[in-house]
């Protein structure tokens, strides 16, 4: 800021200008948005489809074509296959687009949900504080302890037979606990406040105080922490899947072309790279930017900062 | 908190008898909770695999009534209620009996074949990744923006970005690129030991195998555990304390590690009880990508095959080691911590 400027910013001035100026976190949203556009505007690029029982899903020429058997061939610009095509002769880049689409959609639907069990608990915990304080972080103790990977591939049959929102759900079910925590102890120092005294006072009911008073005073923790839990979230749901307890053939996710990738993959390595770099760039973007976001929004705080 | 340690040093001499109480208090919680664990593990693997499928759809089919004996004799007969399956189940469990497999075969058994193939990986991997990730973290706390801050730094980013899974497969290309490259097998990528082989040779051969797994599981430990002691380090480098030990003459180095360390290692004990968690989940990916009868593999296998009993096995094996490294982690911070509140 230059001296001679007497114009003051405001907050939100402040944070967008203490966000670009960060470089990791400007370099980890120009691959976000690039991750995303890819994954938006991908089925536009490819005239071939993700889904093998289409008609334009299978390539057989690729299988005249191959030179080394059954419909492999190598990335090309000839037939429009940019990331090649695999062993049954489907589109690569058709595939892991599709991958890329569920596995961010599924990351950020986890994300919303859980930081919103996050905020609604902890904020809960931390105003009323007593009885419902201690039953409440019993509970989140209990998840906490309770193996959730595990878990979550017994109950694969569930949601494998009933569909990928299933899988949000309980993702996200296991995935609030550390959040709330944080929420609450924040709640705890805001309950004391002269405006939330003041509303509590004057009969405001306690579900509006938390939701109208101290739910925008957290806004900051909760993008961050928000943004910080997509990336778990895709790593959760991509590792379910590469064990084949996640996302269900038909149907991709990037941990489910891994998995089919990997079994050949050293000699025919495009199989399996542009999911598995796609997947390492979208969560390393994820977290740039989470922790840019932190630094931006509290200059100050050391706590839970990586680096 | 240079005044509450000294508080806490006026505490010391009835400390004893409060640890000892605390450590009780603790142990019932504990035990309280793994019940909890084991139970809904169980009762989830109960309703959610079905064991039935497995000789549905059969050719020739088999005679409903041959189907229902079969799982009867296991205990895991979708027609008998589930609370008595369960009663059936933990009234073994408490005897140190967990049960039949599928298969109609001890799951003790094959339990203690598989428990100490994963405990090499879990003990290894965690106190690795434990002590070199508060090596880094300590010196890059040291080294603020320097060279090795900097590129430790980006590394743990793009480590903790990478999933187990991807980072043993990378690993293992690798291993294998290698020995291609050198010429003779120096890595090993599949398996626990050569067969046939006996002494020192068998040493040799089991490090080799060794190695590529157990790095596989430590990097992301190493990633995890340096960047949290860097952060914990750099607070404590600008405290009083630190600097009153330099004051009274001590040099630089002997102020970091005999003042500066003791109290920045302390969050990690807790950590060290979170990872566990996560630790055993990863080596689930890495004993299946690297060949390795462990329980990770096992329990991949039995939720595939609706083994109930295994998987009920396998939930409570993680539920004791992840809460016993929580105990553990609670009990070594107050016992090295005099600001801890033990009541």
């Amino acid at each position: 800021m230059t001296q001679t400027t007497v114009q003051s910013l405001s907050r939100r001035q402040l944070i967008r200008r203490r966000f670009f100026r960060n470089r990791s976190a400007l370099f980890g949203l120009i691959c976000l948005l690039f991750v995303t556009g890819l994954a938006l505007l991908g089925p536009y690029l490819t005239p071939w489809s993700w889904n093998l029982s289409d008609e334009n899903g299978l390539d057989f020429n690729a299988f005249a074509e191959s030179p080394y058997g059954a419909g492999l061939t190598a990335p090309s610009f000839d037939d429009k296959h940019y990331f090649g095509t695999s062993q049954v002769g489907a589109d690569v880049f058709a595939q892991t687009i599709r991958g890329l689409q569920k596995s961010l959609l599924i990351g950020l639907l986890v994300a919303v949900f859980s930081t919103g069990i996050a905020a609604t608990i902890g904020a809960t915990a931390g105003y009323l504080l007593g009885k419902t304080d201690r039953l409440l972080m019993w509970v989140v103790d209990l998840l906490l302890v309770l193996p959730s990977f595990l878990i979550l591939a017994i109950l694969s049959r569930w949601y494998q037979s009933s569909g990928w929102l299933l899988l949000v759900f309980l993702l996200a079910a296991f995935n609030w606990m550390i959040t709330a925590r944080i929420v609450r102890s924040v709640s705890m120092s805001l309950r004391e406040r002269d405006f939330i005294r003041a509303a509590r006072y004057m009969g405001v009911p306690t579900h509006k105080i938390i939701a109208r008073h101290m739910m925008p005073n957290m806004a900051s923790l909760l993008i961050i922490d928000g943004t910080l839990n997509v990336g778990g979230a895709i790593l959760s749901e991509t590792g379910l899947s590469y064990l084949g307890f996640g996302v269900k053939a038909p149907d991709v996710s990037l941990g489910s072309l891994i998995a089919e990738g990997t079994a050949s993959a050293l000699t025919f390595p495009w199989l399996f790279m542009f999911s598995g770099g796609l997947l390492v760039i979208t969560v390393l973007a994820i977290s740039l930017v989470g922790d840019g976001l932190r630094d931006a929004f509290d200059p100050g705080s050391k706590s839970k900062k990586m680096s | 908190m240079s005044l509450l340690g000294w508080a806490g040093a006026q505490n010391e001499w009835q400390k004893g008898g409060v640890l000892a109480g605390f450590v009780v208090k603790r142990f019932v919680n504990f035990l309280l909770l793994v019940v909890i664990a084991t139970t809904v593990g169980y009762l989830l693997a109960a309703t959610a695999l079905n064991p039935r499928e497995n000789y549905l759809g059969r050719n020739p089919p088999i005679p409903e009534n041959t189907i229902n004996s079969i799982l009867t004799q296991v205990n895991m007969n979708d027609q008998d209620p589930i609370l008595e399956r369960y009663s059936d189940w933990i009234s073994g469990v408490v005897r140190g009996d967990l049960g039949k497999t599928i298969f109609n075969e001890s799951v003790n058994l094959e339990f203690k074949n598989r428990i100490w193939i994963s405990f090499r990986l879990l003990i290894l991997g965690s106190v690795l990744g434990a002590i070199l990730g508060v090596l880094i973290g300590v010196i890059s706390a040291v080294k603020q923006y320097k060279f090795f801050d900097r590129s430790f730094g980006y590394a743990s980013y793009v480590i903790l970005s990478t999933p187990v899974f991807l980072v043993a497969i990378l690993l293992k290309f690798f291993g294998v690129y290698i020995n291609e490259k050198i010429g003779f097998t120096l890595f090993y990528t599949v398996g626990l030991n050569t067969p046939e082989l006996t002494g020192f040779a068998l040493f040799v051969n089991s490090l080799q195998h060794l190695i590529l797994p157990t790095l596989a599981l430590t990097l992301g430990g190493i990633a995890f555990y340096s960047r949290w002691q860097r952060n914990s380090m750099l607070d404590v480098l600008g405290s009083d304390h630190l600097r009153t030990a330099r004051a009274k003459g001590l040099t630089k180095k002997e102020a970091l590690f005999k003042h500066g360390l003791r109290v920045a290692i302390l969050p990690m004990a807790t950590f060290f009880a979170y990872s566990f968690g996560l630790l055993i989940a990863g080596a689930a990916f890495t004993e299946s990508i690297f060949g390795w009868y462990g329980m990770g593999e096992w329990f991949i296998r039995s939720v595939n095959s609706n083994d109930i009993n295994s998987v009920s096995a396998i939930v409570l094996f993680t539920a004791v080691l992840v809460l016993f490294a929580g105990f553990l982690a609670d009990v070594l911070s107050a016992a090295l911590d005099p600001r801890v509140r033990l009541r």
